[in-house]
């Protein structure tokens, strides 16, 4: 009998990008400015999808959704949504 | 004294490119539980948005073991697996700490279809979290009234807005006499953060809902998911408060409202600012409609605060 790898069996495994590549669904990307940010991390608790650093605040475009809570949330206005070319 | 945003710890429990909208609230909130709840955990979902985030196999955007079970059956699943796991520990199967057993419901599976299941738990005090994150609608299929779903609120089943009011399921919980009740916000993840922390630490049935605004059936922009939630709490028609062995507490800024140091906003500006009320409030009744919504606000505000004082 031929056996079944772990591939073939029908059982999900903690994985990133369960969902694709969510990059792809974005519309604007949010950018972040350096120079205005206090690493107040508020950005980072508030993002849904667990894709910004808390420390140094870089986004992981691969699977950024581009929902704009960052930047509605940033007390310095350092994020900024810019359009998707 | 609510933990800050800086003292949360560094765990990820929902992983990134999950199959979530952008903005979705509840992931939002799910990763502040999985920083109090930690790895060792064992996840129950009924079908609900959350169930069609996790992704498709083989992959899975939450870092626990996940169970997808009936739409009715949250309550009386866990309380399966709770069992399960204490015999399995004492039989020597499984070694260390005892994993917790929670339930990640929609308001749905636990204001209507799941409630005779959890009112069944809740009554047996079997050791389970449930947590209820409320979008006061069936947005998984398309919006549909529910009964979390408040007065005047268009969906798709109710397009000339609920004539009801919604349900204070939080508090009839409380009178099936659990341990710990405790209602959050995702725009306050400190102290959503400190319940489940709290939760975790109580044996019981622990019962948690959270306030989670869904940018599709509330009709706002996505990147509003935490301001209208925040909205929600500052004109009152959200009350943060938790009830350890029956005893209720109000947080702040809820407390603020409720001993009257601060007066609730009016309701008008968190109602205009959602499209599933406001294209109803363009009439000539538009007046009456909304003094109905403020009346059932108010009515709530006076009720908890006057339930609070029962202490017995």
């Amino acid at each position: 009998m031929k056996a079944v790898t772990k591939a073939y069996r029908p059982i999900s495994w903690p994985m990133k990008g369960a969902g694709g590549d969510t990059g792809t669904w974005r519309t604007h990307r949010p950018v972040v400015d350096i120079q205005k940010c206090t690493k107040c991390q508020i950005c980072w608790i508030y993002c849904p999808e667990a894709v910004i650093d808390r420390e140094e605040s870089i986004v992981d475009y691969r699977y950024c959704k581009g929902c704009g809570v960052c930047a509605a949330e940033c007390p310095t206005g350092a994020i900024s949504m810019v359009k998707e070319e | 004294m609510t933990t800050s945003i800086k003292q949360l710890p560094d765990i990820e429990q929902v992983l990134s490119g999950n199959g979530a909208c952008g903005g979705c609230p509840a992931t939002m909130g799910l990763r502040v539980v999985g920083k109090a709840l930690g790895s060792n955990a064992i996840m129950l979902l009924t079908p609900s948005c959350a169930v069609a985030s996790m992704g498709m196999t083989p992959k899975l955007g939450y870092n626990w073991p996940c169970i997808n079970i009936c739409f009715a059956s949250a309550g009386s699943s866990a309380s399966g697996i709770t069992h399960a796991v204490e015999i399995m520990q004492e039989k020597g199967r499984l070694q260390g700490e005892l994993p917790t057993v929670f339930t990640w419901t929609g308001d749905g599976g636990t204001y209507d279809i799941g409630f005779q299941a959890l009112s069944a738990a809740a009554e047996r005090n079997d050791n389970i979290i449930h947590f209820c994150y409320n979008n006061e609608a069936y947005s998984n299929t398309g919006v549909q009234r529910s009964g979390a779903t408040p007065r005047g609120c268009f969906t798709t089943t109710t397009p000339t807005g609920k004539r009801q009011p919604k349900k204070n399921l939080a508090l009839l919980m409380l009178e099936h006499n659990i341990p710990y009740v405790a209602t959050a916000n995702v725009a306050y993840p400190g102290d959503l953060y400190d319940k489940v922390v709290k939760a975790k630490n109580t044996p019981g049935t622990k019962y948690i809902e959270i306030l989670a605004p869904c940018y599709l059936g509330w009709q706002f922009d996505m990147s509003e998911t935490v301001q209208m939630s925040r909205a929600a709490v500052r004109c009152g028609a959200w009350l943060l408060w938790e009830a350890e062995n029956g005893k209720i507490n109000f947080n702040n800024p809820s407390a603020r409202i409720i001993s009257g140091k601060k007066a609730a906003e009016p309701v008008d500006e968190y109602l205009m600012n959602q499209g599933r009320f406001n294209r109803l409030l363009k009439g000539p009744d538009a007046t009456q409609r909304i003094a109905e919504i403020q009346g059932d606000i108010d009515r709530e505000i006076a009720f908890m605060r006057e339930r609070a004082k029962i202490t017995v």
